[in-house]
């Protein structure tokens, strides 16, 4: 290991176990940390912003101890943060890394942007298609309109 | 198509709405036939429409099937505050199929979710009205005596019509060409003009009604709305550009028929009625045999 990348790996320190949720774009970190329900976290949390990346020029990080994530919130983090790379740590050890996917049909987590859609008015969950993955835009299957990124609300 | 709901055009195929037509033209024949007489209809209207209310009403009638239902939500338990859940739930036990109209988008598809009984969507807000898109086809078939290489001029409000969304939608399924008339701030949105380009087809757009009259085989009038502009002026200049007049129809093909799915309120003048071009209160009456078509295919009484 180089010295430079050992460096880079001590800016923010280890968890023992959890997930860490690397590759984020900065400007977003707050947000993952808002709809993964983060901020009243009662275990150790640890956030690291503008951080150096080769891959993205700069960086959000987030390690969250005992933290192991559904696929449903693995979606969220999709949505907001499509670049984010899943690390699933147990005993100081990777055990899983992955790429966070934008899944084909998103349900429960967003709400439908039309005021006069049902689904804003009962109550019941709202189920979107996604009909285009890099500008991500849902349809909705109950009203049909369809919610852009910039109109998208978390439950 | 037994017991399936319909909610939006494309929940059938354009195989089961030639279905469907055809099935029509049997009862237009022979509208009063006593097949449903072991089956109860609701007819669930939380916003009034006389004319799509009543158009079933005749429908179910004319089939010998009984009628349930309320026209208007203050008469139910709405009032008291119990969810579209609930109430779907309950009268599902009491019928066979439900009939609905309600002013919210997607109402109609969360109500097929939670009924044990097929719906039909009477309309749900700005979103579908998928009966109303088979009897224009309907009517179109039987005056042009086919649905394909067709030239349509759509007219009015392209933008929040849900009414034109549906029928271009139907139409994308054959080779047809769209004439797109309209004020500016009334086109059709792109996310309607989306389907008319994946399926390679061309359409037109123009402002002046006169200049498509003598290219069409179809004219489907709709009804601006002064309620659509935020600047009374910009409705005001453009309320009379879009008014069909008996003289605008000298240059048009022989085979032209206006069509509009009421109520019209000033965009076709009284003097276009008497012409034989004229067929929207026939297209009207169309949809009764459509109804009674769509009944008794999805109470599975006839194949």
């Amino acid at each position: 290991m180089s010295k430079k990348e050992i460096r880079k790996e001590l800016k923010v320190s280890a968890i023992e176990n959890g997930t860490v949720i690397d590759h984020i774009p900065s400007h977003n970190v707050f947000q993952v940390i808002r709809i993964l329900n983060l901020t009243d976290y009662p275990n150790q949390l640890l956030i690291g912003t503008n951080l150096e990346s080769q891959k993205m020029g700069k960086k959000g990080i987030i390690k969250v101890s005992n933290k192991f994530f559904e696929p449903q919130e693995i979606n969220k983090i999709a949505l907001v943060a499509p670049t984010a790379t899943l690390i699933v740590i147990h005993d100081f050890n990777v055990t899983e890394k992955k790429q966070v996917k934008i899944p084909n049909q998103v349900e429960k987590i967003v709400k439908c942007f039309n005021p006069n859609c049902i689904t804003n008015n009962e109550e019941m969950e709202t189920r979107f298609t996604v009909i285009d993955k890099r500008e991500l835009k849902l349809r909705c299957r109950y009203c049909e309109k369809i919610t852009a990124k910039d109109d998208m609300v978390f439950f | 198509m037994k017991n399936k709901s319909l909610i939006s055009i494309n929940d059938f195929t354009p195989e089961e709405h030639i279905r469907i037509l055809d099935l029509a033209e049997d009862f237009e024949r022979q509208p009063t036939q006593r097949i449903l007489e072991e089956y109860v209809v609701a007819t669930l209207f939380f916003e009034p429409s006389t004319r799509t209310r009543l158009s079933f009403e005749s429908a179910a009638s004319r089939l010998g099937a009984q009628l349930i239902g309320f026209s208007e939500p203050a008469s139910t338990s709405l009032q008291k505050g119990e969810s579209l859940r609930d109430t779907i739930r309950t009268i599902s036990n009491y019928s066979d199929i439900i009939i609905m109209r309600h002013p919210r988008e997607g109402s109609a598809r969360f109500a097929s979710e939670v009924s044990s009984v097929p719906i039909i969507n009477a309309g749900d807000g700005a979103n579908q009205h998928p009966t109303q898109t088979l009897l224009d086809l309907y009517s179109i078939r039987k005056t042009q005596g086919k649905l394909d290489n067709l030239e349509i001029a759509f007219v009015g409000d392209l933008k929040y019509g849900r009414t034109v969304h549906s029928l271009v939608m139907a139409f994308c399924n054959y080779t047809t060409t769209f004439h797109l008339v309209s004020p500016e701030a009334l086109k059709l949105p792109s996310s309607v003009k989306i389907h008319i380009k994946d399926k390679k087809l061309t359409y037109h757009q123009y402002t002046e009604l006169q200049e498509v009259v003598p290219k069409v085989d179809i004219i489907y009038m709709t009804r601006i709305q002064r309620e659509r502009f935020s600047d009374p002026l910009d409705y005001e200049k453009v309320k009379n550009s879009y008014v069909l007049r008996k003289s605008m129809l000298e240059q048009a093909k022989p085979n032209l028929r206006i069509l509009h799915p009421l109520p019209r309120v000033n965009e076709i003048a009284i003097d276009v009625d008497s012409n034989p071009m004229a067929y929207y209160f026939t297209q009207a009456m169309n949809g009764v045999f459509v109804r009674q078509a769509l009944l008794a295919s999805i109470l599975g009484v006839v194949e």
